[in-house]
Parts: C-alpha cells; structure tokens; sequence
C-alpha cells in the first residue's frame, strides 16, 4: 500500500453513453445475468425446477392429451411466478439485509436504473423458462404452437408485472435471510396447488375454485391456457387479464410504498 | 455557509421516535484534513454521518456537504464521495476484481480497477469469489469499493472494528496515504489510538453531543492532570514539579529510591475518560 500505488494513472474518460442512463440498466442486467447462473440454488429453483416438474407430470400423463394441455400452460405460468415472485423475493430480501442495496444507494448508480437492471433479469427468465415449456410442449406432448402470440405476450407481461411487484412487496415482510423461504414457499406452494398448476381445477371443490379465483395466479393460467392451446384471445380472458391488472396494481403500491435500501435496526 | 470547508455541521438534531440521537452539534472539517468522530457505542457518531452521507433526513439544522445539502442526494455529490460502511457485504458470486469493476462503472472517472484491487492488499485474492474472503479481506474489499470511485471526500465508519493488530496498521497506512493525497477523511471510531494516530482534529461525542473538539494533542494538553508513577504508588497531579520535588525529598530522607519513576502527560485518553465517564 505505497504512496506510488495510490498515483498510478486513472482509468481513461469514459465515453460519455457510459454514463447514460440505459447504459447503468444494461450493465447492472448483464452482472444479474452472471451472478444467476454462477448461483446454484437460484439456477435450479428458477431454471431446472419447473422444467423437471415439466417432465414429470408430462410423463405421468403420456398419452392423455387433456390432461397435457392442462399441465404445460399450468407450469408455464408456474414459472412465471417462479421466475418473479419467487426469485425477488428471495434476492431483495438477501440484497436488502447484506447491505449490499445500501451500499448502491450511496454510489452515483440512479435507483431507478438498477431496478430496471433487475426487473429485466426477473424477465430475462421468464421469457427462456416459458419458451422452453412452450417448445418441449409441442415437441414432447401434444400441445400445439401458441394460436394467439399477442394474448400469450400480454398475458405474460402482465403476469410479471403483477408477481414481480408481488415478490418485492413480500420481501418487506420478511425479517431476514433465513425466514425467507418459509415466507415465499407459504404463498407460492398454496397458490400453484389452488391454481390448478397440476389438474384441470374443474374437478376441485367450489370452495378451492372460489378461492383460486381470487387470488392471481390462476388468472394467468386461464389466460396461457387460451392462448397456449385453444387459440383464443385477449377477448376472451377479460376478466382474467382485468383480474391481473388489479392484483398487479396492488403489488406495485404494496412493493414502493414498503421499500427500504438498509436492513432494519434491531 | 462557505464551501471552503469540505464539511460543516451546524445545530445538526436527529430524533428518532422522540428520542434524540443528535442534540445540536456543530463541526467543520477543511478540505484535506483528517477528521475524527471519537466516542462510545451508541454516542451518536454513526447517526451523524449517515446524515452526511445522505442515508439519513437530519430533524433539525444546517449541513454542507462538499457544498451540497447531502439529503437532497444528487449524482454530482455522490460522484465525489466514498463510504465505509459498518457491516454491509457485497455480491458473494462475484470475484473480487469483477466487484471492483462493477462498481468502477458506476462513476464517470473511476480510478484503474486493477491498482485499487493492488492498493487494498487484495491483489493475490483478486481473482477469489467474495463469499470465500475473510473478514479482514471483506473489510478491505470494502474501502476498494469506496475509493474506485476516485471521492474527494472518504467516510469511514468504525474502519477497523474486528481487524488483527496488522491489518489494522495497514489501514492506517492507507488512511495516512489518503490524506496525502489531499483527500479529506471523515472517520469514526471507538478507538481513541486510532484517533490519536490519524486524526488531524477530533471532536469527543457522547449522548449526541459534542463535549471537546480540537487536534488530539492540544486537547490532551488542555487536560490539567499529569500522572507521576513509581513501583508502589501513583499520583495524579496539576503540578508535576512540586510533587516530584516533594516525593522525591522523602524518598531521599528514607535513604530510598523511587523505582520505575515516571511522569506521564495527560494523553487523550484521559481526557476522554474524564468527559465519557
């Protein structure tokens, strides 16, 4: 730790687009991009896991194909909210209470930059999960290409803004890094269950499907399902997609209003 | 308020709940200097500058900040200053030298990544992924990413708490060499040798307030008492020259010596012990 080390040459100006706003996004989603697939739980929870669940169920019902073109759109919007909702729960809890969102909000970084940086990474995942249930769905079990490529993409973004926004606001509600997968998996695990993930939820109770009508995730569901294998659109799903849009609403005044950079004082 | 000084400090108050952490102090600290925020746990130091680092709203008085209001958080202040924080961790998947980078991008003229990794002692552990660094590693992974930036004005809050005797000196080291390369160092600490040895100015702060301010030796010599220790006894005096004369005329008549005399001034720790406790 020399005097001459500390007058070494500075780093060449930075062009200034370097400095741009977009560009703080870009480099902050590329880090996110690194730090998931070198993180092993992370990968397998929100790549490898609803793929398995994928296969598994596919291969339990070979061969009855209403039962398939229950279960592929059932994981596809399981993945969404795995790929949202439980991923940011998890990552701004952990990011929150390790200091490390503190210590961004004391650099040059604009807030909303780095947000945008993560967001795209929660969409990023989306985005390759859903493909992957959409391409082994046509390969593998039955399930045709989309019929309506508009209502499967507005159906997913507003799946990922309204569990995105959903995840963050949990994350407020969670103490620390330890709690929180009883958190999440107390939300996550009743909801895909409810939400008919897994079997046609015709064949549930009245008072399960009442129940799964409120609550988001079965909304999404109904929406991939139309646009994923009985071709109908937007139209057709107002309610669900109207649904969404309120809980979506919900999350985002729950996420901001709640939000904190530092680790509570104990 | 001037913008001559890199920090002035007027009438700050901070109350959270009702209770208050900051009652009313008052400080500057010029550009190029040293400053240090001596206390107790829980004196206060921390609040203070969380205030100035723009974490935190002050409730009452005036604060400057490289000549801006530091809770306003603009980009531009921001780009000229560097915080140590107390206890906050960094990406456990990153290598040390990514970190660095990543964080490099986020100023408009950041110093060379490399060189700041070498600077902090972290050179052989560059390539290393944090979650695997130690402690004192972590601590100096912590100050690369305050100065990669290249800030005028460093913050460093409570830098070598955990720290082995060596690391220790070897923070200090970088301390020292940051002050001669005209930065200015907001520094709080516990440890009144820290102080001692790097503060240009000190100000003592218990109960959010300020009891004494000045460079560490003048305030130690502001302090009336010496203390005059022999094997067998210790006194605390105003007047070293009388009771020595007196001690030693009696050791003398007694046909004695007085082994292992010595007469101490007051250090900062006495002053500071007389104004905490």
């Amino acid at each position: 730790m020399s005097d001459h080390a500390l007058q070494g040459v500075r780093a060449a100006a930075h062009e200034p687009s370097r400095r741009s706003w977009i560009g703080a996004a870009w480099r902050q989603f590329r880090l996110e991009r690194r730090m998931f697939w070198r993180n092993p739980t992370a990968a397998f929870f929100g790549f490898l896991l609803p793929l398995l669940l994928l296969a598994m169920f596919g291969g339990v019902f070979a061969g009855e194909q209403e039962q398939l073109d229950v279960v592929v759109p059932g994981i596809a919007g399981m993945s969404v909210m795995a790929a949202t909702f439980v991923a940011l729960a998890y990552n701004v809890t952990f990011l929150r209470e390790r200091g490390i969102l503190k210590r961004l909000r004391g650099t040059p970084l604009p807030s909303s930059a780095y947000l945008a940086g993560i967001a795209a990474n929660a969409i990023a995942n989306t985005v390759l999960q859903v493909a992957v249930v959409i391409v082994a769905g046509r390969l593998f079990f039955g399930v045709p290409w989309p019929g309506d490529w508009l209502a499967l993409l507005v159906f997913l973004a507003a799946g990922v803004v309204c569990f995105a926004s959903l995840g963050v606001g949990l994350s407020h509600a969670i103490p620390n890094s330890e709690s929180a997968p009883a958190y999440v998996n107390a939300v996550f695990l009743p909801m895909i269950m409810l939400a008919g993930v897994f079997y046609d939820d015709e064949d549930a109770p009245a008072v399960l499907r009442d129940l799964a009508e409120t609550l988001p995730l079965k909304h999404l569901i109904d929406g991939l399902s139309g646009a994923m294998v009985h071709g109908e659109g937007i139209a057709d799903h107002a309610v669900a997609l109207a649904a969404l849009g309120l809980w979506a609403a919900a999350g985002i005044v729950l996420a901001v209003r709640g939000f904190s950079w530092e680790a509570r004082r104990s | 308020m001037t913008s001559t000084a890199a920090i002035e400090v007027e009438g700050l108050r901070k109350a959270y709940d009702g209770r208050e952490a900051v009652r009313g102090i008052d400080f500057r600290v010029q550009r190029g200097e040293v400053f240090g925020l001596l206390g107790p746990n829980g004196a206060g130091k921390t609040t203070t500058v969380e205030i100035l680092e723009g974490y935190r709203t002050r409730s009452a008085g005036a604060v400057s900040v490289l000549g801006h209001d530091p809770q306003r958080r603009s980009a531009e202040l921001r780009e000229r200053v560097g915080i140590v924080l107390q206890s906050c961790g960094t990406y456990p998947h990153l290598s040390v030298r990514e970190t660095v980078a990543h964080w490099a991008s986020l100023y408009a003229a950041p110093r060379d990544v490399d060189e700041v990794v070498a600077l902090a002692g972290l050179g052989e552990a560059a390539d290393r992924r944090a979650r695997t660094l130690s402690g004192g590693q972590q601590r100096r992974l912590d100050l690369a990413l305050a100065l990669v930036g290249d800030p005028e004005l460093v913050f460093l809050d409570e830098p070598t708490v955990g720290f082995d005797p060596a690391a220790r000196r070897a923070a200090w080291e970088t301390v020292r060499s940051l002050r001669e390369l005209g930065k200015t160092v907001l520094l709080t600490t516990h440890y009144l040798d820290e102080a001692q040895a790097l503060a240009d100015r000190v100000a003592i702060i218990k109960d959010g307030s300020i009891l004494a301010e000045g460079p560490p030796g003048e305030l130690a010599a502001g302090a009336p008492r010496y203390r005059v220790a022999y094997r067998g006894g210790e006194h605390v005096t105003d007047d070293p020259t009388a009771l020595l004369h007196e001690l030693t005329a009696d050791a003398l008549a007694r046909g004695e010596r007085l082994e292992e005399l010595s007469v101490t001034r007051p250090s900062l720790e006495d002053v500071y012990l007389e104004l905490t406790e």
